[in-house]
């Protein structure tokens, strides 16, 4: 016997493997696992949310929204992994966006070359310089910071697909997580807007108005689990705050629900569940406009009325726009730059213009929801020089 | 005995520190002579460590670390280590990361 060895406590047992000590409790399900049969379940959840979501096919190519933050880093790390281990034949590349955030984004970019290396695959990196010869550093100085997650959300949206169609690549992966999910219906649901309520636990998106599909295959992994996996791996991540202020109201939403976490772990997997069987009745008269079946043929007095009633912008607060009001009409490309867009300007061109006019009053319009709450905090701040 | 430990500050939590991620630091003995706990050393952090009042919130929530801050004893959950009732040993390797910081 050796007198200084001490005998873990069978409560500390991993309670998988039974043999090494227990070191996570899933907020999952509460199991107390070892670091080991952690990555086995951690990574074996999200392969199988890929195969079961039939993410991807052999031989496609797929870009990884790399920011250089733990989930994104994680993302590329786990999918690299398990591509091998399974065979799903694809091909992973990096695709950053450098918005011009002085003191972040060159810092956070720094992180994503140094993983470059670390997991040896290619990058991509598009900036809003090139792309808009705005830095976001110049649209604040501008528009003001109250505006900025505003801009920065539709200049991103469309850097990327721009980036992934200069990579000639059809599908952009993002880091998304479970936390992310349940906060998004949460903030939904608490503004009362129901049409993205339904939308918004959808695992792969494609917006009519882009090529470009995208997906989220952490859509069940909790943030904890990924800083956890992040911290023992000890991968290399950002993690700075934006410098320009994050939006109040999901930082609110977010507060809501890490408190609820702590109660209640699995109310974040329980959101998610309630968020997908969430199925709203049609609406009769608005509907009508918006839906395009396929039997219906839209003639030219149908386009006016799109036309008319669509032009308007909508920009979500969550910093995307929606792009498919009336029904993308195939090949229609913004008048401005020539991106795919189902209004005549599309979304960033419309912005630019009022940078360029050097007025940041934009009017949000066309809003899904009521008036009210909801579309009172998509009303920016009217700012005057 | 005071104890001797290592304490981490990571996820962005370090801002609050002066930018120090790492910090060696000896918890000194509890007036009562009882035995030194996780709870002593959230007390000499937020008494000691934290240069601006204002910053403590970002820390604490009533009166326990704040959910959204992941705290590990030597790499285990602290939940599986009794939270911060733990007595600490020397050595000890108490982390604090931040889960809430963009990913």
């Amino acid at each position: 016997m050796v007198e200084n060895f001490v005998k873990p406590k069978i409560s500390q047992l991993c309670e998988q493997c039974h043999s090494r000590k227990a070191q996570v409790k899933r907020p999952k399900n509460l199991q107390k696992i070892c670091k080991e049969c952690f990555y086995d379940v951690f990574e074996t959840e999200i392969h199988n949310t890929i195969v079961n979501n039939k993410l991807f096919y052999p031989g496609e190519r797929v870009a990884v929204g790399a920011s250089g933050g733990k989930d994104s880093t994680v993302l590329a790390y786990i999918l690299k992994l398990l591509n091998e281990r399974y065979n799903y034949g694809i091909e992973i590349v990096l695709l950053s966006i450098d918005e011009g955030i002085i003191g972040y984004r060159d810092d956070s970019l720094a992180t994503v070359k140094r993983n470059q290396q670390q997991y040896q695959l290619p990058l991509e990196i598009v900036s809003y310089k090139e792309l808009y010869n705005w830095t976001m550093d110049e649209i604040v100085s501008c528009a003001g910071i109250r505006n900025s997650c505003t801009y920065c959300g539709v200049f991103r949206r469309q850097a990327l697909d721009r980036g992934a169609a200069k990579l000639e690549i059809n599908h952009v992966v993002t880091g998304h997580n479970a936390d992310d999910m349940a906060e998004t219906v949460l903030m939904n649901l608490l503004r009362g807007d129901v049409a993205r309520l339904e939308k918004s636990t959808t695992i792969m998106t494609s917006s009519a108005g882009s090529p470009i599909k995208r997906s989220k295959p952490f859509k069940y992994s909790y943030q904890k689990e990924i800083v956890l996996y992040a911290h023992y791996k000890k991968l290399d991540y950002f993690s700075t705050e934006c410098s320009y202020a994050p939006e109040a109201f999901r930082g609110t939403a977010r507060e809501l629900m890490k408190n609820l976490e702590a109660i209640r772990p699995s109310c974040i997997i329980d959101i998610i569940h309630s968020g997908e069987n969430l199925v709203l009745k049609e609406k009769k008269i608005k509907q009508q406009f918006r839906k395009t079946s396929p039997k219906k043929v839209i003639n030219n007095e149908n386009d006016k009325h799109h036309d008319n009633k669509h032009n308007e912008i909508e920009i979500r607060p969550d910093g995307s726009v929606s792009l498919n009001k009336g029904g993308f009409i195939d090949g229609n490309r913004c008048e401005r730059c020539g991106y795919l867009s189902s209004n005549k300007i599309c979304k960033a061109c419309i912005l630019l213009e009022g940078l360029e006019a050097n007025r940041a009053k934009i009017r949000l319009d066309n809003d899904t929801s009521s008036d009210g709450a909801a579309k009172l905090t998509r009303t920016l701040e009217q700012l005057s020089f | 005995m005071p104890v001797s430990i290592k304490v981490e500050f990571l996820g962005g939590l370090d801002v609050i520190f002066e930018s120090q991620r790492y910090h060696k630091l000896t918890v000194p003995n509890n007036e009562d002579e009882s035995p030194i706990i996780l709870k002593n050393l959230i007390d000499y952090i937020v008494n000691n460590m934290i240069s601006d009042p204002k910053d403590v919130e970002v820390f604490i929530e009533n009166d326990t670390i704040r959910p959204g801050i992941l705290t590990l004893i030597n790499d285990t959950d602290w939940e599986l280590e009794g939270e911060d009732q733990y007595e600490l040993e020397n050595g000890d390797v108490i982390s604090f990361t931040s889960t809430l910081h963009g990913g």
